[in-house]
C-alpha cells in the first residue's frame, strides 16, 4: 500500500536573529523524508517569513511511512559561508495512516534545536494519500491503531481482547560511535533523536504486524521504552495488548445479541465454580495457617500447583501435593520453592483460546465490565543482567528470594542481537506466568516491564496481577454476548473479583481467608494487593490514599559479576522490606487493599533504591484489618516498656485518625453472619525478614492477624525502632487534598472540570561521608515527603482537589545524587457533593458503572442518527485483511464511506483549514496522565504521541543552572507535545506519561544534557455541557463545539 | 542533603500573583521568602520555610523565562511554551508594565537615554524603590518609546496594539512617551506638587489638539510631535496683548460677564492687564505685577522655541497658577474666568485667529484647571 506524502510549508514566526548586522534572518526550509529532500525559497530578511510553498510530494512505501519521521529543517541562508541551522521539527505521520484518526496535520510547530531549545515556530500542512494494495506479504501494518491508554478507549468497544504483543529492536547508540568524536554535539544529538524516532516507527510497525497476525486491529496499553545501555547499544522495546475494537457508532453494536449465553456458560466452565468438591470440602477443613496474603515477589507465590495445563481456565489443583506443604508453613514453602521451578516448566496442553499466545498477559489496568473474574495477587519477577560484551559469559541472576541463579554462557551471542534481550525478557515472562499459575490464575493483568541500568549492570523487572478472566472476550469468532446478565447471575456485584481464584486447601502461600463480607458465599483473603485500577463496580468504604514504601540499601562498589552478585543478593531483602513497609502503612491507614501497586528498584553505583507506590483502599468485601501491635523484646526494662506503650498509643491514635480522615466506617457485622467455619487462629506463623543467620537485624514479624489479633511488630533493636518511627513520620496531606496513583480516587466521583498536569523533578546530593542505611533512608524519605508537601502547597488554590495518577520515578544519576521525578494531575472536585456520596457510596459507584455504559450508548447515537443509517465502521484494515471480498472496493468509494462515517473529522478539518493566523490566541491543549477528562467526552482518538527529545547546553550557568535548564526543557517538551496535538486537530492528550527523564550534568564544564521521552494519546474532547447543545443541533454543526472546546477550557 | 535541582512545571503555567508582585518589586528570592513568611502564609497553609523557598524559586524562574516574552507582549499571546489562560496573560502584561508614581515623576520628561539610566541608583535611593524595579520600569518606558516613536496613527492605539495594555495604562504610556519626546520639564521644585496624573491629563489634551495627528488623521499622522506650524502660528496671538484696544475690549467683555459671579472679581480685574492701565487700582497686595492675559498669550507666542516648549509647565505655573493661588482664587472662579476669557475672544471683531485661539486655549484651559490645586 504505497502512498503519497504531501507537505506544504506555509510560514514561520518569531525566528531568532541570525544576522547580527541586520538583526534579521534569511530563512529557508528543507523538507526531508527518507532520502528525498525538498527546499523552499529563501525568504529574505524577515523573522516572520511567509514561504507559502508548493506542495512537496513524496512517493513512498507505507513501510517507510510507518518507520520514518518527516524531518523539517529551518536554516538561515548565508551567501559566503555554510548555511546555519536554526532548528528542526520531526513530525510523526503515523496518525495519518489509519482512517479513523487525523486526516491532516496542520499547525504551528515549535522549531527545536538540541542546543538552543525552541527557536520560533513554523506552520506546516501534511497530508497522506494511501493507495490500496493487494500485496499480502507486505511488511507494513498501516491501519492498526495504537493507544497508550490502559483501558478500552472511551469511544470504542472491545470485540475481542487477543492478548500480549511485544517486540524490541536494538541498535548502536550514535553517542557511542567512533564518529561521535569528530562531530558536533548538535549532530550527535540529532542523530540520536532521528535514530530513536526511526526505531520507534519500526517497532510500532512490527507490533502492528503481530496484531494483524492475531486478527486484531488495535493495540491498547501500548508502552514503549528505551534502554540506554551505553556502549552496548540502544534498545527500544514495547509491550501492549492486541484487541479487536469496534468504534461505538452504530446502534446495532449495542443491541444485546444474546448469542445463547446460557449455552456458553456450560461450554466454558467458570473458575468460579469449577469443581464443587473443592468448595464443599473447604469449610469442613479447618485452616491451620493464617497469614500473609500478599505475593509480590515470587517467594510467596512460588509454591507450585501441579496443574498440568499451562493456561487452563479451570486450574486443577493437585490436592495431595499441596496439602503436604501446608503443615510446614511458610518456612517449608520457602525451602520448597527452590527445588520446584523445574516442575513449573512442564508445559501443558494449551487451551484453545491461547494457542497462539505464549504469554497470557494484558497491559490493561481497567477492563470492560465482567472481564475480570477473580484477582489472585501481585506477581513480579526481577533479573540482574550484565550488559558488557567483554565480560562474557553474561551473568544471569534470578530475582526473588531464590539464590538459585543460573549462569549461562552467552558467548555465542552478540550483545546487540535482539535475541539476547528477547531471551532475557522471555525468561522473566515465563517466571511471571508460573507465578500466576501458582496463584490459580491463567492470566496476568496490569502487566508492565521496566529496567534500571547502571554502568554495565541491568535489572529487568516485570510485574502484574494474577487474575482469572472471563474467556468470552478472549475468543475469536464470538461476536456478542449478554455478558453482564450472565455475570449478575454468577457473581455478586462489587466483590467477585476479590474472591480467591486458588484452591484454599492448596494455597500457594499462607493466607488468612474469610467469607466475603459482601456476599458471604465465597472466600476472600484478608489483604489484597494488585497492580490494576480499582474496578468501577468495586464496593469500597471511604476514600483511598497514596501509600508509599521507600527504601535505600548501600552496596559496595564492584565490577561486573561481583556487582551483579551483590545486587541479586540484596534484591530479596529489598523486596521483603518494601513489602513489609507497605503492609504496615496499609494497616496504619486502616485499609485492606492496594491498587496500582508499582515497585521500582533502581540501581546505582553504590546503592539500591526501592520505591513502591500504590493506592490504599478499604474494600467492603474484605475483612476489617487489625491494628498494629508493638512488642518489645526486653520486657524487663521499665523505661523501655513505657516507651513501647507510648509508641503503641501513637500508632493507635494514628489509625483512629486515619480512619476518620479517610471516612472508613464499615458497617458493623455481627459475629454470626461472618460465619464460624473459620476458626480463630491458634497458631502463629512467623516469617523472618531475613533468611540468613548472619543478619543482625532480624525482625520477627508476627503475621497472625485474625479478627481480634493485631498485626504485631516486634522491636528488638534500634533499626526496628527507626522503622516504626518512619511509619509515623508520613504526614497526611493537608485538608482538602487527596492523592492516589490510580486513575480515579476511590470515594470521589464528582469531579469538576479543572485539571492541572505537572511534572516536578528534584535531585538531592547526599553528604558523601559515612553514609549509613538509616541516614540514607531518612534522606530519601524526606526527599519524597518534601516533594509531596511542595506539591500540596503549590496546588493549594485548587482545593478541594485530588492528585491522581501520582507517578514517582527514582534514578541515581551519579554516586551521591538521587533524582526523583513526579508526574501527576490535580483534579478539583465538588466538596458538597462529595459529602453526600460518602453515605451512599456503594450505590453510587454501582450507578456510575451503569451510567457509563448508558453514556457510551447515547452519544454515538445522537451523533449519527440524523445523517446516517446504522452503519458499522470496521477499521480500514479489516477491509484489507479479508482481502478477497473487500479489496475490490475502489479507494475512492471507501474514502467516502469513511468520511461520511465521521462527520466530526470532516468538520474538524474544514474548520482547521481556515487561515491559521486568523485566530490569534493559541488553543488550549489539556494534558493528563488519566484516560479521561473530567466533565468531558472524548469523541475521537487521533493517534499516539510518542516523542523523544535531547537537550544539551554548554552554558549551564547562563541558562539559570541545572534548575533553569531543566525547567525550560520540560516546558518546551510540553509545548511540543501540545503543538503536535493541536496540529492533529486535537485538544487534549490523555494517558500522558513521561517515560524517561535522564539528566546528566557536569557543572565544572558548565555543561548539562537531558533526554526526555513522553507519550500519550491525542484526542478530541467535548465538554459535556456542549454535548447537550450538539444533540439538539444539526449534525453538521458538530465541528463547532469541537474546536471551541479548546478555547472554552482554561 | 542539599537540593541540587528542584523544579515544578505545570501544563498550565502556575502564576502566583503575590510572588509576581514581589518579583516585579525587585526583591531577591531570599527577601521575597522573608516577606512571604511575614505575610503569615506558613500558618495558613501549614507549609515549611523550605517549601516556600522552593516555591518562590520556581516562580522566579518562570517569571525570568516569561520576561523575554513580556518585552513584546504579542509574543506572549502567540508563544507555545507557556500555556497561560488569557486572563492571566493580561494580568502578567498589565502588572509588568505598571509603574510606581514616585518613579515616573522622577523620569517624566527626561530623555530616556543611557545617561538617565545611570541616575537610577539615585532615584532608587530617593524613592525607596529597588534598583531592579527602577530598571524594569525605565526599560519599559524606553521600550514603548522606541516602538511607537516613529509610528503613525493614534499613539494610544499604537501602544495598546503593540503592548496589549489596558486603556488606562496605554494612556499613561502615551503621556510618558509624549513627555519624553518633548522633554517637558517636570522636575522643578515648583512643579513638585503635581502628580503624574496631572501631567498625563495635560499630555492627553495636548496630543488630542496640538499634535500633527490632531489636525488631519490621514497624512503623516504623528501623535508624539507637536504641530510645528501651529506653534509658529501662535505668534499671531500676540496681538491680543499688543493691541491695546483689543486688550481693553477683551477685558471689559470678561469683566462684564463675570461681575458678581466671582468671589475674587476685583483681583481678576486688576490682574487682567498691567496695573497701570487699570482705572481702579485697589489691589496693592498683589506682589507680582503680572498680568494673566499677557502671561497666557506670551506663553503661546514663545512656544516656537524648543527651550520654551520644555518649560511650558514651569511657565504656566509661574504665569497663571501662582498668581491665582496667591490671590486665593477658588477653583470654580478659575474655571469661570478661563471659560469667559477664552469665549469672549469670539466677540472681538478685530481678531482674526479665532480657530487658532480655540485650539490653543481649549487645551490650555483644561490643563490649567487640572494644574490648579495645592
Amino acid at each position: 500500500m504505497p502512498g503519497k506524502l504531501k507537505v506544504k510549508i506555509v510560514a514561520g514566526r518569531h525566528l531568532p536573529v541570525m544576522d547580527r548586522a541586520s538583526d534579521l534572518t534569511d530563512a529557508f526550509v528543507e523538507v526531508k523524508f527518507g532520502n528525498t529532500t525538498f527546499k523552499t525559497d529563501v525568504y529574505l530578511k524577515s523573522l516572520n517569513p511567509q514561504w507559502n510553498s508548493e506542495w512537496f510530494k513524496f512517493e513512498v512505501d507505507d513501510e517507510d511511512l510507518q518507520d520514518e519521521p518527516l524531518q523539517i529543517t529551518v536554516l538561515d541562508h548565508d551567501t559566503y559561508s555554510a548555511n546555519d541551522a536554526i532548528g528542526k521539527v520531526y513530525i510523526d505521520i503515523d496518525p495519518l495512516l489509519y482512517s479513523e484518526a487525523a486526516t491532516v496535520i496542520s499547525g504551528w510547530f515549535p522549531i527545536y534545536d538540541t542546543i538552543h531549545g525552541i527557536r520560533g515556530e513554523i506552520n506546516v500542512i501534511v497530508k497522506v494519500d494511501l493507495f490500496n494494495d493487494l500485496n499480502r506479504f507486505r511488511q507494513s501494518s498501516c491501519g492498526v491503531k495504537f493507544f497508550c491508554t490502559t483501558s478500552i478507549p472511551k469511544c470504542y468497544r472491545a470485540v475481542i481482547i487477543h492478548g500480549f504483543v511485544e517486540e524490541l529492536v536494538v541498535n548502536e547508540d550514535p553517542e557511542y560511535q567512533w564518529i561521535d568524536r569528530i562531530r558536533t554535539p548538535r549532530a550527535s544529538n540529532e542523530a540520536r533523536q532521528r535514530l530513536i524516532s526511526l526505531m520507534s516507527g519500526e517497532l510500532q510497525r512490527k507490533i502492528g504486524l503481530k496484531v494483524l497476525e492475531m486478527r486484531g486491529n488495535a493495540v491498547v496499553g501500548y508502552l514503549q521504552c528505551f534502554d540506554l545501555e551505553g556502549e552496548s547499544g540502544l534498545v527500544v522495546r514495547a509491550i501492549g495488548t492486541a484487541c479487536t475494537l469496534d468504534k461505538l457508532s452504530s446502534p446495532a453494536a449495542f443491541l444485546p445479541a444474546c448469542n445463547s449465553p446460557s449455552k456458553e456458560m456450560k461450554e466454558i466452565p467458570f473458575n468460579e465454580d469449577p469443581n464443587p468438591n473443592t468448595h464443599s470440602s473447604g469449610p469442613s477443613t479447618p485452616l491451620k495457617n493464617q497469614t500473609y496474603s500478599f505475593s509480590p515477589s515470587k517467594s510467596y507465590s512460588r509454591q507450585s500447583s501441579s496443574s498440568d495445563t499451562d493456561l487452563s481456565l479451570t486450574p486443577k489443583t493437585g490436592m495431595g501435593s499441596g496439602s503436604a506443604g501446608k503443615e510446614g508453613g511458610p518456612f517449608k514453602a520457602l525451602l520448597r520453592q527452590q527445588t520446584q521451578s523445574a516442575l513449573e516448566q512442564r508445559g501443558g496442553s494449551p487451551h484453545r483460546f491461547c494457542k497462539r499466545r505464549e504469554f497470557p498477559f494484558f497491559t490493561l489496568t481497567a477492563f470492560p465490565p465482567g472481564f475480570l473474574v477473580h484477582v489472585g495477587g501481585v506477581v513480579s519477577a526481577r533479573s540482574v543482567k550484565l550488559l558488557d560484551r567483554i565480560h562474557n559469559p553474561a551473568f544471569v541472576g534470578i530475582m526473588g528470594n531464590t539464590r538459585s541463579y543460573k549462569l549461562l554462557d552467552w558467548n555465542s551471542f552478540n550483545a546487540d542481537e535482539p535475541e539476547t534481550r528477547d531471551a532475557w525478557w522471555a525468561e522473566i515472562r515465563q517466571e511471571i506466568k508460573s507465578h500466576a499459575k501458582a496463584l490459580g490464575c491463567h492470566a496476568v493483568v496490569g502487566y508492565s516491564e521496566s529496567t534500571s541500568i547502571c554502568e554495565e549492570v541491568c535489572i529487568l523487572s516485570a510485574s502484574g496481577t494474577a487474575a482469572v478472566l472471563n474467556p468470552r472476550f478472549l475468543q475469536d469468532g464470538t461476536v456478542e454476548g449478554c455478558l453482564e446478565q450472565r455475570l449478575e447471575e454468577n457473581l455478586p456485584v462489587g466483590c467477585g473479583f476479590c474472591h480467591i481464584p486458588y484452591d484454599e486447601l492448596n494455597m500457594p502461600f499462607p493466607a488468612h481467608l474469610t467469607y466475603c463480607y459482601n456476599c458471604r458465599k465465597q472466600k476472600v483473603p484478608d489483604v489484597l494487593f494488585t497492580t490494576i485500577d480499582l474496578p468501577t463496580d468495586a464496593a469500597v468504604v471511604g476514600k483511598g490514599c497514596l501509600i508509599q514504601a521507600r527504601l535505600c540499601r548501600l552496596k559496595k562498589k564492584a565490577q561486573a559479576e561481583a556487582n551483579a552478585t551483590a545486587i541479586s543478593n540484596l534484591l530479596p531483602f529489598m523486596e521483603y522490606e518494601v513489602h513489609t513497609q507497605l503492609m504496615n502503612k496499609l494497616k496504619l491507614k486502616g485499609m485492606n487493599a492496594l491498587f496500582g501497586l508499582r515497585i521500582q528498584i533502581t540501581v546505582g553505583e553504590n546503592m539500591l533504591m526501592g520505591l513502591a507506590s500504590a493506592t490504599g483502599v478499604y474494600l467492603a468485601a474484605l475483612p476489617t484489618p487489625g491494628g498494629i501491635q508493638i512488642a518489645g523484646k526486653t520486657p524487663n526494662d521499665g523505661s523501655y516498656e513505657q516507651h513501647i506503650s507510648h509508641m503503641q498509643k501513637k500508632i493507635n491514635d494514628t489509625i483512629a485518625k486515619n480512619k476518620e480522615l479517610y471516612e472508613i466506617n464499615p458497617p458493623e457485622i455481627s459475629e454470626e453472619v461472618i460465619g464460624s467455619p473459620i476458626p480463630e487462629p491458634r497458631q502463629r506463623s512467623r516469617l523472618l525478614r531475613s533468611q540468613s543467620e548472619s543478619s543482625d537485624e532480624v525482625i520477627e514479624l508476627d503475621l497472625s492477624h485474625g479478627k481480634k489479633d493485631a498485626f504485631v511488630l516486634e522491636i528488638d533493636d534500634t533499626d526496628a525502632m527507626e522503622d516504626v518511627h518512619s511509619l509515623l513520620t508520613d504526614v497526611p496531606p493537608p485538608s482538602g487534598f487527596y492523592s492516589c496513583n490510580t486513575e480515579i480516587m476511590p470515594g470521589i466521583n464528582n469531579w469538576t472540570s479543572e485539571i492541572q498536569m505537572f511534572t516536578s523533578v528534584r535531585v538531592i546530593r547526599l553528604s558523601s561521608l559515612n553514609l549509613t542505611n538509616q541516614a540514607l533512608n531518612k534522606n530519601f524519605n524526606d526527599l519524597c515527603e518534601n516533594l509531596l508537601k511542595s506539591l500540596y502547597f503549590k496546588l493549594r488554590s485548587m482545593i478541594p482537589c485530588c492528585l491522581c495518577h501520582v507517578n514517582f520515578t527514582v534514578s541515581l544519576p551519579e554516586d551521591e545524587l538521587i533524582q526523583v521525578t513526579v508526574t501527576a494531575v490535580a483534579i478539583t472536585f465538588d466538596k458538597n457533593q462529595a459529602l453526600q456520596t460518602i453515605k451512599t457510596h456503594v450505590e453510587k459507584s454501582l450507578q456510575r458503572a451503569s451510567t457509563d455504559n448508558e453514556e457510551l450508548l447515547q452519544f454515538p447515537l445522537e451523533l449519527c442518527s440524523d445523517s446516517l443509517p446504522p452503519h458499522p465502521f470496521p477499521p480500514a484494515k479489516e477491509h484489507l485483511e479479508s482481502a478477497s471480498s473487500n479489496s475490490g472496493i475502489p479507494a475512492a468509494q471507501r474514502a467516502v464511506t469513511v468520511e461520511k462515517a465521521s462527520p466530526v473529522a470532516e468538520g474538524n478539518f474544514r474548520n482547521r483549514s481556515a487561515p491559521p493566523c486568523a485566530n490569534s490566541t493559541v488553543g488550549v491543549v489539556k494534558m493528563t496522565p488519566l484516560s479521561f477528562i473530567p466533565g468531558a467526552k472524548i469523541t475521537k482518538y487521533l493517534g499516539i504521541i510518542n516523542m523523544f527529545f535531547i537537550r544539551e547546553t554548554t552554558s549551564l550557568r547562563e541558562e539559570g543552572g541545572v534548575s533553569g535548564f531543566l525547567h525550560a526543557f520540560i516546558a518546551e517538551v510540553f509545548a511540543m507535545v501540545r503543538a503536535h496535538v493541536a496540529a492533529l486537530g486535537g485538544n487534549a492528550v490523555v494517558s500522558y506519561i513521561m517515560k524517561q527523564c535522564v539528566f546528566m550534568e557536569n557543572p565544572n564544564k558548565n555543561q548539562a544534557q537531558c533526554l526526555i521521552n513522553v507519550s500519550g494519546d491525542a484526542v478530541v474532547f467535548v465538554r459535556e455541557s456542549d454535548l447537550e447543545v450538539i444533540s439538539t443541533q444539526q449534525p453538521t454543526a458538530n465541528c463547532q463545539p469541537l474546536c471551541t472546546g479548546g478555547e472554552v477550557t482554561t | 542533603m542539599t537540593n541540587e535541582l528542584d523544579i515544578f512545571v505545570g501544563n498550565t503555567t502556575l502564576i502566583d500573583e503575590d510572588v509576581y508582585r514581589l518579583w516585579l518589586d525587585g526583591y531577591s528570592v531570599s527577601d521575597a521568602v522573608a516577606r512571604r513568611v511575614r505575610s503569615g502564609i506558613l500558618e495558613q497553609t501549614g507549609a515549611t520555610a523550605a517549601v516556600l523557598q522552593s516555591d518562590t524559586m520556581d516562580h522566579y524562574r518562570t517569571f525570568h523565562m516569561l520576561e523575554r516574552l513580556l518585552h513584546a507582549p504579542p509574543k506572549l499571546l502567540h508563544q507555545l511554551i507557556f500555556q497561560i489562560p488569557p486572563s492571566r496573560q493580561a494580568l502578567l502584561i498589565e502588572r509588568y508594565y505598571a509603574f510606581d508614581e514616585a518613579f515616573v515623576r522622577e523620569v517624566l520628561g527626561k530623555k530616556l537615554s543611557k545617561g538617565t539610566k545611570k541616575d537610577l541608583d539615585d532615584i532608587s535611593t530617593k524613592t525607596g524603590i529597588t534598583l531592579k524595579s527602577c530598571r524594569r520600569q525605565f526599560d519599559n518606558f524606553k521600550r514603548v518609546f522606541k516602538v511607537v516613536e516613529e509610528m503613525r496613527g493614534s499613539l494610544v492605539d499604537n501602544i495598546q496594539q503593540h503592548f496589549l495594555l489596558s486603556d488606562r495604562l496605554s494612556r499613561d504610556y502615551a503621556a510618558i512617551v509624549f513627555f519624553a519626546n518633548n522633554r517637558f520639564e517636570t522636575g522643578k521644585k515648583k512643579l513638585q506638587y503635581l502628580s503624574f496624573g496631572d501631567f498625563a491629563f495635560c499630555a492627553e489634551l495636548m496630543i488630542q489638539n496640538w499634535t500633527l495627528g490632531a489636525v488631519d488623521s490621514q497624512v503623516d499622522d504623528m501623535d508624539v510631535d507637536l504641530d510645528k506650524e501651529f506653534l509658529q502660528d501662535l505668534k499671531e496671538l500676540k496681538v491680543l496683548v499688543a493691541d491695546k484696544d483689543l486688550l481693553d475690549l477683551h477685558k471689559s467683555l470678561v469683566c462684564t460677564a463675570l461681575r458678581g459671579k466671582l468671589s475674587v472679581f476685583s483681583e481678576m480685574e486688576a490682574n487682567f492687564k498691567p496695573p497701570a492701565s487699570g482705572a481702579e487700582d485697589r489691589t496693592p497686595r498683589i506682589p507680582a505685577p503680572q498680568n494673566l492675559s499677557r502671561g497666557l498669550v506670551n506663553v503661546a507666542a514663545k512656544l516656537i522655541h524648543n527651550k520654551d516648549v520644555r518649560d511650558l509647565f514651569v511657565d504656566l505655573i509661574e504665569k497663571f497658577v501662582e498668581p491665582c493661588r496667591s490671590d486665593h482664587w477658588p477653583l470654580n472662579d478659575v474655571r469661570l474666568f478661563l471659560n469667559q476669557y477664552s469665549a469672549s475672544v469670539h466677540s472681538l471683531d478685530g481678531f482674526r485667529h479665532q480657530t487658532l485661539w480655540d485650539r490653543y486655549m481649549g487645551t490650555l484651559r483644561g490643563c490649567l484647571l487640572r494644574l490648579y490645586h495645592d
